[in-house]
């Protein structure tokens, strides 16, 4: 990957960094959270996608990450699911 | 016996490990969530009292090691050993310098009686102590993480300065590159999580 892509990801890191910082200093309720959730799943797709080439790898990698992220989420979901029906 | 590398079968190897270390962190990041649910005045007043600068500055500069592991991969490619070798060291003394503010951060806490067990955490609300538990469990955590990382880069390091990491055979280089981004992405988590709940 060249130099240049590579510093533009760096620069949308660190913009997306501040973005998240000057969010949480307004009270936006629950948003807040979701918010901070969403900017740092941003973050995590580039730098896995781009600085770990995940983008440029073979199917197996591609479709192991991907399941390794429904699992994940299945996790997250049925907690949640339990927790909020208590 | 001539020496016999799979780059491809060892990097689909450091990717399954890559994901149990992804299982491990959310299960962390799960009791984070479930607490913060049933807790939420004690983890906001419990974040606003970590530093904001501590966390940004250490987000920013993990960023940029991040981005200089992954451009001393393109460096080993493009031949330019020199600046290779000369981007895997910045990532380490970055790491180090990572591990600087921690000690400072956790210290000043420590100082403030702010610890695992410690009888104002112990007797104080229930919310309070298991965000400080958290803080510490998973902080540390990834702090032993960034120390794995960073005999791992030194490892690589050597091997690029002595040849045996080259142009066309970065194999090790980008295997302890993907850890050390994992490190990253988890940081990445834990920022927001951490120091800046609202």
């Amino acid at each position: 990957m060249p130099y240049s892509t590579m510093i533009g990801i760096l620069g949308i890191l660190l913009v997306l960094t501040a973005v998240t910082i000057g969010i949480s200093m307004v009270d936006l309720g629950n948003f807040n959270v979701w918010a901070a959730l969403l900017i740092a799943s941003t973050k995590c797709s580039f730098v896995v996608l781009f600085f770990m080439h995940l983008k440029f790898e073979n199917r197996a990698i591609k479709i192991s990450f991907a399941a390794t992220l429904f699992c994940v989420a299945l996790v997250i979901g049925f907690i949640f699911w339990d927790i909020a029906f208590r | 016996m001539a020496k016999h590398s799979d780059t491809k079968g060892s990097r689909l190897g450091m990717w399954l490990f890559l994901y149990t270390e992804i299982m491990l962190f959310a299960g962390l990041f799960v009791l984070y969530a479930a607490y913060l649910k049933k807790y939420p005045a004690d983890f906001i007043a419990g974040g606003k009292e970590l530093s904001l600068i501590f966390g940004a500055v250490n987000t920013l500069i993990l960023l940029v090691s991040s981005f200089a592991v992954a451009a001393s991969i393109t460096a080993s490619r493009k031949q330019s050993k020199r600046l290779s070798a000369v981007l895997i060291a910045a990532a380490v003394m970055i790491g180090a310098v990572f591990l600087v503010n921690k000690y400072i951060e956790w210290g000043h806490k420590i100082h403030l009686g702010i610890y695992p067990n410690a009888p104002d955490l112990i007797n104080g609300p229930p919310g309070r102590n298991i965000f400080f538990g958290l803080y510490y469990v998973i902080t540390g955590l990834h702090g032993l993480h960034i120390i794995i990382g960073m005999v791992l880069l030194s490892v690589c390091l050597v091997m690029v300065l002595t040849n045996r990491i080259h142009s066309g055979n970065e194999g090790i280089l980008e295997n302890c590159g993907l850890y050390w981004h994992l490190v990253d992405i988890i940081w990445i988590f834990i920022f927001p999580l951490f120091y800046l709940i609202i």
